[in-house]
């Protein structure tokens, strides 16, 4: 059967998401100056970890869905 | 981080069939795919450079043109393409008229295809030159030699899988760009007060940069140039429902749906997100020309002592966007490119290889003759785009060139179609004749008239003799467009009088209007049925273009 689209969605921006938040973490705060003093890593990062995240449960549900109707 | 992103896209390439095998796929995954494959530099580059050129009147693209024209081929258009099977334009003009003018119509879309693919590696080669710093020239064979490896591996084989994909990398890659800028400005009023400086500066009322129909009553009072009646028929009419109607790497995804009902429906859910589109895309280049109006220099001057209007986007990320997220940004801009250069590219060598080659030149070889052909037509198809690259560093806003190549292609082409679905006389002669017409009314006018400062050349006035001076590149796109549209319409009908009919009425079933099936939506509830949607897209981009008069 196909894969859903969502998963590798959901995947990639987990995976990125987490990535940006560990970067927002560790990395040097003089570097968001260009970014009016916020730090977007950390921010964004959170961001797109909740979007791939609701990804990923949505595919989820839709996979149970068929498993359970065949 | 990019290497993240190109990790995770060669993994997830896989199952072409995903589509066309038939599988009943939520109907929002054929909508994301149907707007992101426009969704190339054109959009991301050339939509943020008419931003900062021409101000809010940009949105035009969307609320007077895309808007209305998706909801057309949703309900008119898609009945014929998904009852006639068809798989390009081109064959659809055989089964609706026939040989010869497929034949006209593949070689102006092979060189559409050429000029947009082109397009796309110049500003891929832009952003190298800004990213890594070396010239333009290295840059350009840099984007060639990534393309032709990328299409040798096979890059296109899960357009959806990755189209949809990259709908999301470019959402969620510059709106935090958005967000920050808009902070950095003060809002929407921070915006409009920088935009009445650079307006005033311009020799334009204020509000010129923020207002999209005030303006509007004079081409001398807005930058664009345009008075309404232009604009709505140019744009909004012969080019608007031009591309949407007859672009099949747009179309081809609605069709590859589940159903007839699926496939009426994807372009009206893809119109939801495209009317938000504007705040992504035209909203940075509005903030990137208020930023070069009042810091002074933030774009870089190009040859013509204009603004590159190109860069506003690539400017926008370097500045605001730190390591990290930076990443993120630029991945998702080289997607863009790399993609739309891909899809270009591959067109050409289907439509070369299949269209003219094996119809016209040599019929009746084996399947590998025509792959090898099908190889040499990517590998030229590349060359021809290098030249088209060039060709787009003479265009401050590679969205004036675009829809230049626009108006010669589908301005008359949407006449054919208009004619050859609703009315069953139109014959082949016509149409082919007809088409010929708009073409050449198109170089006519381009070659007699000039956008304001241009010199004689590759933006127009090439026969000699300057008949109109235009005040902008996308003024003169109108008219041409509109021109050509007109030219073809009146030359079909003319001359489809004149001949005799070659095709019966039974052979037309499913491809002329009152010849098909009606489809019949009374069983659906009243919220399912896409003239509900129609409705609902239509009631609120007219409540956009109220709210940015």
């Amino acid at each position: 059967m196909s894969l859903d689209v969502r998963f590798p969605i959901g995947g990639m921006f987990s995976i990125v998401g987490a990535l940006l938040i560990i970067y927002g973490v560790v990395s040097d705060p003089a570097i968001y100056e260009k970014s009016l003093g916020i730090n977007v890593n950390l921010w964004w990062g959170l961001v797109l970890l909740v979007f791939g995240a609701v990804m990923l449960g949505f595919a989820y549900r839709a996979y149970r869905r068929t498993e359970s109707s065949q | 981080m990019l290497g993240i992103g190109w990790a995770l896209r060669r993994r997830i390439r896989s199952s072409e069939d995903f589509f066309l095998s038939g599988r009943s796929i939520p109907a929002w995954i054929a909508g994301l795919a149907f707007i992101s494959a426009n969704l190339g530099a054109q959009e991301v580059i050339g939509m943020a450079a008419s931003g900062a050129k021409y101000g809010i009147m940009t949105s035009h693209f969307y609320w007077v043109g895309a808007m209305p024209a998706m909801v057309f081929v949703g309900l008119f258009m898609m009945p014929f393409y998904y009852g006639s099977r068809a798989r390009s334009v081109p064959e659809y003009l055989k089964l609706r008229f026939d040989e010869k003018t497929r034949g006209l119509n593949a070689i102006t879309f092979a060189i559409m295809t050429i000029f947009s693919s082109g397009i796309s590696m110049y500003a891929l080669a832009k952003l190298f030159e800004l990213v890594l710093g070396w010239s333009f020239h290295g840059s350009i064979v840099l984007s060639a030699v990534i393309v032709l490896i990328y299409i040798f591996l096979g890059g296109l084989t899960s357009a959806i899988y990755n189209e949809v994909l990259q709908f999301f990398l470019i959402v969620l890659g510059f709106l935090p760009l958005v967000l920050l800028g808009l902070k950095d400005v003060g809002g929407w009023s921070g915006l409009t007060a920088k935009l009445a400086t650079v307006a005033t500066n311009a020799g334009f009322e204020p509000g010129a940069w923020t207002h999209s129909w005030k303006y509007m009553d004079s081409p001398s009072h807005n930058p664009m140039g345009m008075e309404w009646f232009g604009l709505v028929m140019g744009l909004g009419f012969a080019l608007s429902f031009g591309y949407w109607c007859t672009d099949f790497l747009v179309v081809q995804r609605a069709m590859a749906a589940g159903s007839m009902t699926a496939a009426r429906r994807t372009p009206l859910i893809a119109a939801v997100p495209k009317m938000l589109m504007p705040m992504l895309v035209i909203l940075p280049g509005m903030l990137a020309i208020g930023l070069h109006a009042s810091r002074g220099g933030f774009l870089p001057i190009g040859s013509d002592g204009q603004p590159e209007y190109n860069l506003a986007i690539p400017m926008l990320l370097g500045h605001y966007l730190p390591t990290g997220l930076l990443g993120l940004g630029l991945t998702a801009l080289m997607a863009s490119f790399m993609s739309g250069m891909a899809g270009n590219v591959t067109a050409f060598n289907s439509v070369w290889t299949y269209d003219i080659y094996q119809t016209h030149i040599r019929p009746g070889q084996t399947d590998g003759h025509y792959l090898r052909v099908g190889h040499a037509a990517t590998v030229f198809g590349i060359i021809a785009s290098v030249a088209a690259a060039y060709s787009a560093t003479r265009f401050n806003n590679i969205l004036d060139m675009l829809q230049l190549v626009f108006s010669f292609v589908n301005g008359p082409l949407f006449a054919t179609f208009l004619l050859g679905m609703f009315w069953r006389r139109t014959t082949g002669h016509g149409a082919f004749y007809g088409l010929l017409t708009g073409t050449i009314t198109a170089a006519l006018h381009y070659g007699l008239t000039l956008p304001r400062g241009a010199v004689p050349g590759i933006k127009g006035g090439f026969l000699g003799a300057v008949l109109h001076v235009y005040p902008s590149e996308m003024a003169l796109n109108f008219w041409t467009a509109l021109f050509a549209w007109t030219g073809c319409f009146v030359a079909t009908l003319v001359i489809s009088l004149l001949t005799k009919r070659t095709k019966s009425d039974e052979e037309l079933r499913g491809l002329v209007h009152s010849l098909t099936p009606r489809q019949r939506d009374g069983h659906m509830p009243w919220y399912k049925r896409p003239v509900t949607l129609a409705v609902g897209i239509l009631v609120v981009s007219t409540i956009l273009n109220i709210i940015f008069w």
